[in-house]
């Protein structure tokens, strides 16, 4: 399988920069970069990547397991990962979360039937100091209360209308 | 020889001061002093693993509970393994890994035998704290042999080790993480229907210490201690593993070697682990059968034997010409009646059976030299091995498994040459494909690195045979380091047929004989020959009988095509179903033991039996005893000790060397090109072998 051409110049970089016979040490950063094209981690791209780093798909396998950033079902457009550890629990990180639920209509891991929102409730994202906090696709949003919430979602939504 | 002193330490185990090798781990250094301390992740012989925390151990100054498998000894060390606080450990351990397990003990195969279980009752504690819900996760398939029901799962990683290190395959890995974390097969699907494609042999069953990796051959089946156990030798490949058989009601119902007997330790291929399911096999022959017209009937034994011996003694009174073609699988003493039989009862040299390999010339260009024929341990202790013209991983599983051991543990260098990639490549510091035919030239490219060796073992396929055989030897004694050889063979006793001299020119013991008989390939091209006796071959497979009018008489376990042609056939017993010994491909002696019995079948020895007896010729009595106990008087080689034997040991016979005048037809010696999931005709009758989806697999692959 190919990707664009901007990732395959990334990928043939990648490959370069690790002291030859440790390619898969690019198994994670090859998974994440092929994902967002891909949507999400298939088959096809679990053989894809283990080809080219020189390791089985079993091994691949182990390592899409391990880490939860890595997905094996498709996502929504936007994916919103609302964090409920500690410190964004102790400001209202949980009640956002089920605020999300109801919002969007789904719960967790799950895709609205619109294919434009996916939810997931996650923990530490390391942006404690504005808690409670959100992501979506790789942009942050910080002190999120439910109202901010809603505005960002109908911002998105809007634009898809 | 330069030895370097080991370093020794002496420390303190539970008050018992004891000197351990410095660098030795500390489970090791307890258990050599007598002390347990329990594990389940430590395997001897595979990597460390460190995942279970079953064997924390207080360690004085130490800040905290310490690794007892991996923490090597050190001067001084004073150690507790039975203090409250290693006692607390191992109760907490133990509360975590039944935190989802199901208790399901009453239905899980394992339950009897499961070290979790043992573990729980020695060390646990009485109750849980947990009151959450289980994490459940349904039980999968992931072959026709290996099921998983990962709640029973502790996660040891023995079997990921067991499969990767140990066959070599690689094909388990860990799913997931935390409470949720399973074990993956090689081919995961997106649909969750995960499957195996691997060389199917069970060693991760065997070594998984719970029930979550249990086996579609024995799963169900009984509760372990309904069972005899049955050691004995298994009945397919020349290489001899032990195997231990369980039986249940007169049915072999598993096979393992769980008790690390035999040269085998505890390894087993699908087919000794498994593959004994031909013995009951629906097809399996159960009454003699007689031709009438195009049509097989069935008659009593006695009239059977009556009318092979009258028609024997008919032959032999006109001086008219017999042949007798012996088996690859038979044992030892009945190879070696048989041949008696022919040669003294019916005055016949028409003897031979389907050579798979060219011992006799290897034995020959070996003049001179005691000692150098490799045992089954040499593989693993060589410093080097060279592997020529076979697909050693399929062909002879266990002598690749001691080569990837040597490599694990001492760095043993594989060499190979080979028409095509093998398994062997992952691992083998150098190897070189070349056709069939040009294997001895393709050695000159490995010369500079062989001669470097400090000592080498050369194992050779049926490539090698007649003169490149010679070749080789003069090759390696150019090498100017010490070699020992393995001649590599097909069957359980390929090696005893040609020790006991099932050979038209080599009795027992290679003593030449005075007028040498036909060949195999003779005996069916003679259009003339008045009697042809058949013993567990099917050279009629692929080719014709000349003679019309021979009278053809076939000892099997089926109708095989052989024994289709016959005018009589004899119901014969398995070696699961016999006692006697057999030969490896090493040339070690081992003790078979009758495991199962099928009605309406006779052992191939009390039917020659019946038959001299019926003849009123004496051949012998037929008792395997009396008949091992004439082997190791007479044959060259076999005067081994026979305590080794009797208590299940195998005893290396040490044959000639030199002086071999073999009339060898190197065109005659060819290997049935078995692979890990075909095993001859048994091998066509073993449901689990044809069920695999590796099956009937293929050679130089390299998988
Ligand atoms: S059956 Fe043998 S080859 Fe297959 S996964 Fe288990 S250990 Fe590996
Ligand atoms: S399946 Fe058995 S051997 Fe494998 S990790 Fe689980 S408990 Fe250990
Ligand atoms: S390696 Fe050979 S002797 Fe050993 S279990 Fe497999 S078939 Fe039987
Ligand atoms: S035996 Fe030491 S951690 Fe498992």
């Amino acid at each position: 399988m190919t990707f664009s051409p901007e990732l395959e110049t990334k990928f043939a970089k990648m490959l370069q920069s690790y002291p030859p016979g440790r390619e898969r040490s690019a198994v994670v950063p090859m998974l994440i970069y092929a994902q967002d094209e891909t949507g999400y981690v298939t088959d096809e791209l679990v053989e894809e990547v283990a080809r080219r780093c020189g390791v089985t798909s079993l091994q691949v396998h182990e390592v899409v397991g391990y880490y939860s950033m890595l997905y094996r079902k498709p996502r929504g457009k936007y994916h919103v990962q609302v964090c409920t550890n500690i410190s964004c629990l102790l400001v209202g990180g949980e009640e956002l979360y089920h605020h999300a639920e109801k919002k969007l209509g789904i719960g967790n891991k799950q895709v609205t039937a619109d294919g434009l929102f996916s939810l997931e409730e996650v923990e530490c994202m390391g942006a404690c100091s504005w808690a409670p906090a959100i992501e979506i696709n790789y942009d942050f949003h910080h002190a999120v209360t439910p109202e901010k919430f809603d505005a960002l979602i109908d911002a998105l939504q809007k634009k898809h209308s | 020889m330069t030895t370097t002193a080991v370093e020794t330490v002496t420390l303190t185990i539970d008050g018992k001061t004891i000197q351990s090798p410095k660098g030795t781990l500390l489970i090791e250094a307890a258990r050599k002093a007598g002390i347990e301390i329990p594990a389940f992740c430590y395997y001897e012989g595979y990597s460390l693993q460190a995942a279970c925390r079953m064997c924390l151990v207080e360690v004085e100054k130490a800040p905290k509970l310490q690794v007892g498998c991996t923490l090597p000894v050190a001067e001084g060390m004073i150690v507790h393994t039975d203090s409250p606080q290693v006692q607390k450990a191992r109760k907490g351990t133990l509360e975590f890994l039944l935190t989802n397990h199901p208790l399901d003990c009453p239905v899980c195969d394992k339950g009897g035998e499961c070290e979790l279980q043992d573990m729980v009752f020695r060390y646990g504690a009485g109750e849980s704290r947990f009151t959450e819900m289980k994490l459940h996760i349904d039980e999968q398939q992931w072959s026709p042999v290996v099921f998983y029901d990962a709640p029973r799962c502790i996660l040891c990683y023995r079997c990921i080790r067991v499969c990767d290190e140990g066959m070599g395959v690689g094909a388990l890995g860990l799913g997931n993480r935390g409470a949720s974390a399973v074990i993956l097969p090689n081919k995961v699907t997106g649909d969750n229907q995960h499957y195996l494609s691997c060389d199917e042999c069970g060693a991760c069953i065997d070594i998984c210490p719970v029930g979550a990796l249990t086996s579609g051959i024995y799963r169900y089946q009984t509760r372990p201690w309904e069972m005899n156990h049955v050691g004995t030798i298994c009945t397919h490949c020349s290489n001899g593993c032990k195997t231990t058989l369980g039986v249940r009601n007169g049915r072999i119902i598993r096979g393992n070697n769980r008790d690390h007997s035999g040269i085998n330790g505890e390894f087993l291929c699908i087919k000794g682990r498994y593959a004994f399911d031909f013995v009951e096999h629906p097809e399996r022959l159960q009454s003699p059968l007689k031709r009438v017209g195009d049509r097989f009937e069935e008659i009593p034994w006695s009239e059977a034997i009556e009318t092979v011996a009258a028609r024997f003694s008919e032959v032999k009174a006109a001086g008219g010409k017999f042949g007798v073609i012996g088996s690859n699988r038979t044992t030892n003493e009945e190879n070696y009646y048989l041949q008696k039989f022919a040669r003294q009862g019916l005055g016949t040299s028409n003897i031979d059976h389907q050579r798979t390999g060219d011992l006799t010339t290897l034995l020959d260009a070996l003049q001179g030299r005691g000692g150098a024929l490799a045992t089954v341990a040499d593989v693993y202790h060589a410093k080097a091995v060279l592997i020529v013209g076979s697909d050693l991983s399929q062909q002879h599983p266990l002598l690749a498994f001691q080569a990837r051991a040597g490599v694990r543990h001492h760095d043993t260098r594989v060499y190979t040459v080979t028409p095509g990639p093998v398994r062997e490549d992952k691992y083998s510091a150098r190897g070189v494909i070349a056709q069939p035919g040009g294997e001895i030239a393709a050695l000159e490219g490995l010369r500079e690195d062989l001669a470097k060796e400090p000592e080498l073992v050369i194992l050779f396929g049926d490539a090698i045979r007649g003169d490149a055989v010679r070749a080789l030897v003069r090759f390696a004694d150019s090498l100017s380091i010490p070699v020992k050889y393995v001649c590599l063979l097909d069957y359980a006793n390929s090696r005893g047929a040609v020790d006991m001299g099932l050979t038209p020119d080599l009795g027992p013991g290679y003593h030449p004989v005075d007028r040498p008989g036909l060949t195999l390939d003779q005996m069916l091209k003679a259009s003339d020959l008045d009697v042809l006796w058949i013993v567990g071959a099917n050279p009629l497979r692929n080719r014709a009988l000349a003679g019309e009018n021979t009278f053809v008489v076939v000892q099997d376990l089926f109708l095989t095509e052989t024994a289709r042609r016959a005018d009589i056939v004899l119901p014969a017993a398995s070696a699961y179903e016999k006692n006697g010994t057999l030969t490896n491909v090493c040339g070690e002696v081992q003790r078979v033991t009758q495991a199962a019995k099928v009605m309406g079948t006779k052992p191939d020895l009390e039917i020659f039996g019946l038959i001299a007896r019926e003849m009123k010729i004496n051949v012998g009595i037929w008792q395997w005893q009396k008949m091992f106990e004439e082997i190791r008087k007479t044959v060259r080689g076999y005067n081994v000790p026979l305590p080794v034997v009797a208590t299940g040991g195998a005893a290396q016979t040490n044959p000639v060397n030199g002086r071999v005048p073999s009339l060898i037809r190197p065109e005659e010696i060819r290997s049935a090109g078995d692979t890990l999931f075909t095993s001859g005709t048994t091998g066509r009758y073993s449901n689990v072998l044809n069920a695999v989806l590796e099956s009937p697999g293929r050679l130089y692959s390299g998988k």
